[in-house]
């Protein structure tokens, strides 16, 4: 009998049963359950199903980031209905407008510890795989489901696991190994499937990059993806957790229905061409394609590393198309403010926006105008994802993002940086 | 359950930001997202779709955003059945909960052409091509996905687990 995969750990645990294999389907009890301006829809399900009231409100969490602060009268009043379902069933974590990303408030907050489970409304929930925690995104009839009962069936996937091996050199990052994973392993690469990684390169990635390769698993279809908690996470966590946890490490003879291998120590930056993430191509193909907007930020690439690496790029200099700036949450944008970062942003000809996910999915802040070309920190360039049909979206780091601003066009770092 | 309808074919990867683009999302009306469903990829398909028509998709269809209006858009729009090779993951799941069936069988999305008739059984997992006449067996339910279909959906499934009867 083989080992045990981290799937199959983690949800065992959720569900409280002694053990479980891929394919068991079990019912699960989520640690923390959360959404964001979509529970005012969740919200009118709810009283469809005529609960008496959530059945666990300390383990509901709600942010107000996807159209924040609010584009138009019917935002508003979405989020006004959000603020009066909070105070009238006691949910114990909200987060109003400018707080931040769902995502990066949850990890600042150590809302999730490792060996937990959470389920989001949001298809970026396989980003808490950065504390190894098992993470899935849910759809709102089920979030209105799990606000009632505090339990939802999942099966137990497959998992694959991913090997990475080396240290990037200068210039590249975890999105550029996430962006080449999509590229080799295909946009349905990962579907259904548990997505845990191993090898030496994870430990040597700043905790502010980590949570990028999770967070873009989602994009290969995987249901969760993990990475190994570490003394550095741990240490993360230590001043800021409210409970006791204990991590949870896959078997050395678990089964994996696959295997990949990726030594990252020559990879060069890699760029998504439109319009699918897993489009994914070495920078050196696209360099000199024209943009007219670069945008920093969004649960995949908006903490202070990114921003960091930005101001490192264009310090002294000026951008020469728009750029978008919006830190992925209040934090990160106070630490940017008091390390400098914002004001050389701001002298390079930055323009900074409000924490949340800007024009990330098309609602605000930056929605290209048909033929514009934007270069962009998401994790998504589907068609017409950021509010225009015809207005292509190129995928990359901070690092390219910058660079790419300084000069107009899709430009290598490395260059400027050297 | 039997349904009868014709083709409407897309290929691999239809993510749900080509369904339903986001700049919909704020309303969860059916009629309203129907008429823009599939609009960035196929303009045709809202004006000329007909009632209990067949959307036949390649690999992971419903990639993407966890929106639930990808599939009410679909639904909406008149749509009886969905048939792919196979279903991004919480796609998969909102169909399942809004009650729009959904089946996996990769021989009959790749047989499928545009304008073929398709009839499948809901019951027996079976779907028939009219123009070939070949018949394909698409992947059985598991039991609980079984339990919510047959309940009308997650609505009424969760409350009879909580034992919640509506009445009036």
């Amino acid at each position: 009998m083989s080992g045990r995969t981290f799937a199959e750990k983690a949800l065992a645990r959720a569900a409280g049963v002694p053990g479980a294999r891929a394919g068991d389907v079990l019912d699960v009890m989520p640690d923390l359950v959360f959404s964001h301006d979509n529970s005012a829809a969740i919200r009118r399900i709810f009283e469809q199903i005529g609960a008496p009231g959530i059945a666990h409100p300390d383990r509901v969490a709600i942010t107000l980031d996807h159209a924040s602060p609010a584009p138009t009268t019917r935002h508003a009043q979405n989020h006004a209905e959000i603020r009066d379902w909070v105070q009238a069933q006691g949910i114990a974590h909200f987060f109003d407008v400018g707080r931040g990303i769902c995502h990066q408030v949850i990890g600042e907050e150590a809302l999730i510890l490792p060996g937990e489970t959470i389920l989001g409304a949001d298809s970026h929930t396989t980003h808490h795989g950065w504390l190894g925690a098992f993470g899935a995104g849910v759809g709102r009839t089920e979030m209105a489901a799990l606000w009632a009962t505090g339990e939802l069936w999942l099966r137990v996937p497959e998992a694959i696991r991913i090997t990475l091996n080396g240290a990037p050199s200068p210039g590249v990052t975890a999105k550029d190994i996430s962006l080449r994973i999509l590229g080799d392993l295909g946009a349905d690469g990962g579907l259904y499937r548990s997505v845990e990684f191993a090898g030496d390169t994870l430990a040597a990635l700043p905790l502010d990059e980590r949570a990028v390769i999770p967070n873009m698993m989602a994009e290969m279809g995987a249901k969760n993806a993990y990475l190994p908690p570490d003394q550095i996470v741990f240490d993360y966590l230590e001043p800021r957790r409210t409970r006791h946890y204990t991590p949870l490490y896959p078997d050395p003879d678990a089964a994996y229905a696959a295997e990949y291998h990726l030594d990252v120590s020559h990879l060069e930056p890699q760029v998504a061409l439109p319009h699918r993430p897993d489009n994914a191509v070495p920078l050196s193909e696209v360099a000199g394609q024209p943009i007219q907007q670069a945008f920093l930020g969004t649960c995949t690439n908006g903490r202070l590393s990114d921003l960091r690496a930005a101001a490192e790029v264009l310090r002294g200099r000026r951008v020469r198309c728009r750029f978008l700036v919006i830190p992925a949450s209040a934090a990160v944008m106070l630490a940017a403010v008091r390390e400098g970062i914002i004001d050389t942003l701001l002298d390079a000809g930055a323009v900074i926006g409000t924490p949340g996910c800007g024009p990330c999915m098309g609602n605000h802040m930056g929605i290209p105008a048909p033929g514009e070309v934007t270069i962009s920190c998401a994790n998504r360039n589907f068609r017409g994802r950021m509010g225009t049909p015809d207005a292509p979206v190129y995928l990359a780091s901070a690092y390219v993002v910058a660079a790419s601003a300084l000069n107009g066009q899709i430009s290598d770092p490395r260059e400027v940086l050297a | 359950m039997k349904l009868e309808g014709k083709v409407w074919k897309y290929g691999d990867n239809i993510d749900t930001d080509v369904i339903i683009p986001a700049r919909y999302l704020n309303t969860t009306d059916p009629v309203t997202l129907a008429a823009h469903c599939m609009e960035d990829a196929d303009q045709s398909f809202a004006q000329n779709v007909q009632p209990g028509d067949i959307m036949v998709g390649g690999r992971n269809f419903g990639c993407g955003s966890s929106r639930e209006h990808a599939p009410i858009s679909i639904k909406g729009a008149g749509v009886s059945c969905i048939v792919a090779e196979s279903f991004a993951r919480i796609f998969f799941r909102n169909a399942v909960n809004i009650g729009l069936p959904i089946l996996e069988s990769p021989d009959a999305a790749r047989d499928a052409q545009p304008g073929d008739t398709l009839s499948v059984d809901l019951v027996g997992g079976t779907i028939t091509n009219q123009r070939t006449g070949q018949t394909y067996q698409a992947s059985p339910y598991p039991p609980v996905v079984l339990g919510i279909i047959n309940a009308g959906g997650l609505v009424p499934y969760t409350r009879e687990i909580l034992g919640i009867e509506i009445t009036g």
